[in-house]
């Protein structure tokens, strides 16, 4: 495993600083930088508001059909990316269940960065609601009934108890859920339409150049994907240990 | 997962219950944007699929499997997943074996380096073996002198679907016999145990739950994965696709039908995933460890 990897950096040593910064800066591989990393942020973001209300009622409210829900926040981990790419493209396209009231709003979805933030939100979900949910488990309601006897509202008690308490575990959710959208393939293929400039993610760019055997312009692509993974691993680390400090303080 | 149960049995004590949760129509409100938003994602994308399917009728749905295309993939499929199954069982158990229960030097890296196929997009896994055993990879010339062929050809696959799935026995298992420590095994060797005796009375039996955990996963994304199949695969038709890779070009040529019906394969086959991890989850959950936080 470290060989194939060592392989990929000896590869891109092998061109010269000039060709990989040209490989690096055209125009369409930047473009599609910014929309990978933009729409996994954005998708990200929704995940982590939209995920939290669903890990905080999955643990905290008890309603019928629970159990079944919870077990199906793990289908994008479970479902093929392809199977969700057709499928999301299916209802969100045009005349797709869902499509069509959009477009009746006179926004299109599927074929337009749009599409590549809905592909990336799924994909990125059960990260988020899986990463809060033992997190949520474990607050203790000592606490929150502490500082309802001491007169703060429900709201306050949130906001300054309960919140600042989760806040590094749903950063970890937030940051895992961007990293796996950040190299996700198969489910943005389809809904994003590929369009050059405009629906292209860096994935898809590694991809096209192999298939015209530029080895050199995908290996320089995917050296700074394979950075910016890096970069991120090293962030949820800190994350995770930051939310792990913040438990045994509790405890003790 | 327990359901917070709200005992109602003293004056005091009631109003204690109410003060830790929301008033009723906020309960509400956030279970139903909470349903609303998995609908939106999970479950109308879900029976889209199977409407997809059965969009012409059971005979149609039915036709796409006569299709020998199809059936090359699905065997293909069943092929690379009974190959890198039982070879990342091996592996992930000798992995979790050493770093549970021995110390050595660079333990820690070993254990990155177990989780590295998760951190990194499953194009560049792809890309990898590509750059390897390629044309102008590095034992691309070699290969090609021996007429060995991997890149575009099944061995490709085959080692691509072991990459990516590398982690799941792994993960799953090392936590759990860490948990676990030496002593009943070294009990077991105090009473007489042969070594083969020790690991599979007590080793394995301590651990199957969290086995057979592992190996659901690990199935699932070698018969699902794509990305990283799609780069080494070549996309020969009856030859190097499998189910995810047909159901790509059936979709591209507009063949809807029979790209959701191949796709509604997969979609059973991840339902069955979630209900026998949950199943699992559910009944040995004191067997497993506790905090299952996802990694990428």
């Amino acid at each position: 495993m470290f060989l194939p990897l060592s392989g990929l950096f000896l590869k891109s040593a092998s061109m010269t600083w000039p060709q990989f910064l040209q490989a690096v800066a055209d125009p369409r591989v930047v473009a599609s930088y910014r929309l990978s990393f933009g729409a996994s942020f954005i998708g990200a973001g929704i995940n982590a508001v939209f995920g939290f209300i669903v890990a905080w009622v999955l643990v905290r409210y008890s309603f019928p059909g629970k159990r079944l829900v919870d077990a199906l926040v793990d289908l994008p981990f479970a479902l093929p990316t392809a199977v969700s790419g057709i499928a999301l493209t299916a209802i969100y396209s045009e005349n797709g269940w869902i499509g069509r009231f959009l477009t009746g709003l006179g926004v299109k979805a599927a074929f337009s960065p749009f599409g590549v933030v809905i592909a990336l939100t799924f994909i990125g979900l059960p990260f988020v609601v899986r990463t809060l949910q033992p997190a949520l488990h474990d607050l203790e309601v000592e606490i929150e009934e502490a500082a309802a006897s001491l007169g703060a509202t429900r709201w306050q008690t949130f906001r300054r108890v309960i919140f600042p308490a989760i806040l590094p575990t749903l950063l970890t959710g937030f940051a895992l859920a961007f990293a796996r959208a950040l190299g996700e393939y198969g489910s943005v293929v389809f809904i994003s339409g590929n369009i050059p400039m405009r629906t292209e993610i860096a994935p898809l760019l590694i991809i096209m150049k192999l298939e015209q055997y530029d080895y050199a312009g995908a290996t320089a692509i995917a050296v700074v994907m394979l950075a910016a993974s890096f970069v991120l691993l090293l962030i949820i680390n800190l994350l995770q240990w930051w939310s792990g400090r913040y438990r045994t303080a509790a405890m003790t | 997962m327990s359901e917070p149960t709200e005992p109602r049995t003293t004056e005091p004590q009631r109003r204690l219950t109410r003060a830790t949760t929301e008033p009723l129509w906020v309960r509400c409100v956030l279970i139903v944007v909470a349903m609303v938003f998995l609908g939106l994602f999970l479950f109308v994308p879900l029976a889209a699929v199977f409407a997809q399917a059965l969009a012409k009728g059971v005979q149609a749905y039915l036709d796409s499997f006569r299709d020998a295309e199809a059936l090359a993939a699905i065997r293909l499929t069943l092929i690379t997943a009974a190959i890198a199954v039982p070879l990342n069982l091996i592996f992930g158990l000798s992995a979790a074996w050493a770093i549970a229960k021995f110390n050595f030097y660079g333990k820690n890296i070993l254990i990155t380096l177990i989780d590295l196929p998760f951190a990194i997009s499953p194009v560049i896994s792809g890309l990898i073996y590509v750059l390897m055993f390629g044309m102008r990879g590095w034992f691309g010339p070699w290969l090609a002198e021996h007429d060995i062929k991997i890149i575009f050809a099944v061995p490709g696959i085959v080692l691509a679907t072991i990459f990516v799935t590398l982690p799941f026995v792994a993960r799953e298992l090392i936590p759990l016999m860490q948990a676990q420590g030496t002593e009943e095994e070294e009990a077991a060797r105090v009473l007489g145990a042969g070594g083969w005796e020790m690991f599979r009375r007590v080793t394995l039996r301590n651990i199957k739950w969290g086995l057979l955990y592992g190996i659901i996963l690990c199935n699932a994304r070698a018969m699902g994965e794509f990305g990283a199949v799609s780069v080494v695969s070549g996309h020969v038709r009856g030859e190097t696709n499998t189910m995810t890779l047909h159901v790509e070009i059936l979709y591209n040529e507009y063949n809807f039908v029979a790209a959701f019906a191949v796709a509604s394969l997969l979609s059973i086959l991840a339902l069955v995933t979630l209900a026998a991890k949950s199943f699992v989850e559910w009944k040995f959950r004191h067997e497993l460890t506790a905090d299952r936080a996802p990694s990428i």
